[in-house]
């Protein structure tokens, strides 16, 4: 127990950020899974944690409400910015959801109200290990819901045909706003929940940088199930930390291990498909002998 | 009354005029084909009719209702499906999925419902499975309905495209060159199929340049050329008009000179 208890003191904040980032990779997870190559999730947690820490330090709101108000403001941000940048596709919505970044990013560094580049300091330790394993398996929860119902079908089949997805009936532009808006809401609870135990929050960790982050914990797992971008994200918390004794080849290292990964398994590590394949691929060699 | 009429449409891409003056009437319950050579501006009448384009003139109007400024989703929803020349199948999907994608707008649970699973959600959920997996038996495919598409033959593919079509449960079915690059048996069968298909009560607009299938296949009909509508009528008179031996074949003292 007394060894538990140094291990949870030395890493709970890894344990907690593993959490976060998992949930952040499943916003866009979702968003992806529509076809939407969006960077804006790095923007939408930013809104969010903003919003929760202006609530519980301005306002003293209790913190279910506070992750409340974090999530519905970057919602309506989404819904206010998706209706013009949605019509893009591919790198061009990619270019458009960078830009939609960087002026939130700019925006909160020169705001009063959000502290300017020094950031929001003294935030309540609001977030408790049980508030990220409940919300999580929520999110899990309804993402899987959502996969198997005419919603995940229809942003599925958007994702692959949208021309073909707009003739089976499927309107598209309102699907692809749902599951934009759907990310909004998971990256900024990640937000809400991530500033409300690292005390301090300040613009630079809602940039470009966090941006690439999340997608490359998304892609690293796989998005052709829930648990790619879960896995993903846990590797890329996890990795850099493992690889302390490398001391300043660490970052370089990460970046090896990335590239092999993205060169040999482009469907990312966790791909039900391809161990399907395997699985079948035995069973044909176990069923051919003697 | 017919089932779709198109009256008078013309189309422009710039300084290119595609179609000029078009009038078609599509009756419910047979099948109607619209022929013509390559270029001639068969797959712009469908683009038209599902609405993924505007017309540059003309109206169209489905069971009496004027279809200008209705978007494609809707349109399927009046109920007009359509298949593509290049199909376009949903390739990542398993065979089910692809074709209950089609019943999207038959399944109208809201999003409680589909969170919690109740069972009206659940009820739903399985009638639109077995109705696709009914689909799925017509064109002879239940036995894969599991497999992913992108398996599938190019044969199987188009039967797939085909049940995902009659799916979304259209009263007119377009079908953009259903054989095309198929071998006789295949066109055989397919045939076939779309004669079952008109039997059970749908109709069907066909698009096709292989005249053979045509003429055993339809009831009436349309031959395009160079954007005009130049005979119309049952196959029969359609086989013997000059003017569509001339717009296929070319014309006769040339053919001489020759």
């Amino acid at each position: 127990m007394a060894a538990f208890a140094d291990f949870w003191a030395t890493y709970s904040t890894l344990v907690y950020s593993v959490g976060i980032h998992a949930l952040l990779a499943l916003s866009l997870w979702l968003t992806l899974s529509c076809g939407l190559l969006s960077l804006a999730n790095a923007a939408f947690m930013g809104i969010g944690a903003y919003t929760a820490a202006l609530l519980t330090l301005n306002l003293h709101w209790p913190f279910p409400a506070a992750l409340l108000g974090g999530a519905v403001a970057p919602a309506v941000v989404a819904l206010i910015i998706g209706a013009p940048t949605l019509r893009l596709s591919g790198v061009y919505l990619a270019m458009a959801t960078l830009a939609f970044g960087e002026v939130t990013r700019i925006l909160i560094l020169n705001l009063q109200i959000t502290g300017g580049p020094e950031g929001l300091n003294g935030i309540p330790l609001l977030t408790t290990g049980w508030y990220i394993v409940v919300i999580l398996a929520v999110a899990g929860y309804g993402l899987a819901r959502i996969r198997r119902s005419r919603l995940g079908r229809a942003f599925e089949a958007i994702r692959e045909d949208e021309v073909a997805a707009r003739l089976m009936g499927i309107n598209v532009e309102s699907h692809k706003l749902a599951a934009f808006t759907l990310g909004a809401v998971l990256a900024g609870v990640a937000g809400a929940l991530n500033a409300h135990f690292t005390f301090f929050i300040s613009p630079r960790e809602y940039g470009f940088e966090n941006a690439v982050d999340i997608l490359t914990m998304t892609i690293l797992g796989g998005t052709t199930s829930l648990i790619g971008p879960v896995l993903g994200a846990s590797i890329l918390t996890l990795l850099p930390e493992l690889m302390r004794f490398l001391h300043a080849y660490r970052l370089a290292v990460n970046g090896l291990i990335l590239v092999v990964v993205v060169l040999f398994l482009p469907t990312g590590l966790w791909d039900a498909r391809r161990f399907r394949q395997l699985l079948k691929n035995r069973r044909a060699r176990k069923g051919g002998q003697p | 009354m017919s089932l779709l009429s198109i009256r008078g449409i013309g189309k422009h891409f710039g300084g290119l005029q595609v179609l000029e003056d078009v009038n078609i009437e599509v009756p419910g319950g047979a099948i109607f084909a619209l022929i013509g050579p390559n270029g001639a501006g068969k797959t712009t009448v469908f683009n038209l009719v599902t609405g993924l384009i505007k017309p540059s003139s003309g109206s169209i109007a489905f069971e009496g209702r004027d279809l200008a400024g209705v978007p494609p989703h809707q349109i399927t929803r009046l109920g007009i499906a359509r298949t593509f020349q290049n199909i376009r199948i949903f390739p990542d999907m398993t065979l089910l999925e692809n074709v209950m994608v089609g019943r999207h707008h038959l399944l109208d649970y809201g999003g409680l419902a589909l969170l919690f699973a109740t069972p009206a959600f659940r009820e739903a959920e399985r009638r639109s499975r077995d109705r696709a997996l009914e689909l799925l038996s017509w064109v002879k495919l239940d036995h894969k309905a599991d497999a992913t598409a992108d398996n599938l033959s190019y044969g199987e593919q188009r039967k797939l495209e085909f049940a995902r079509a009659l799916a979304t449960e259209p009263k007119l079915l377009l079908l953009d060159e259903p054989v095309a690059g198929m071998n006789p048996s295949e066109k055989a069968v397919l045939m076939e199929e779309i004669r079952n298909i008109r039997d059970r009560g749908y109709g069907v607009f066909l698009i096709e340049h292989d005249m053979r299938f045509v003429m055993n296949l339809c009831d009436r009909v349309a031959v395009l050329n160079f954007g005009r509508i130049i005979a119309e009528g049952p196959p029969d008179e359609i086989r013997t008009h000059p003017d569509v031996i001339e717009a296929y074949l070319g014309r006769g003292d040339e053919a001489e000179v020759s």
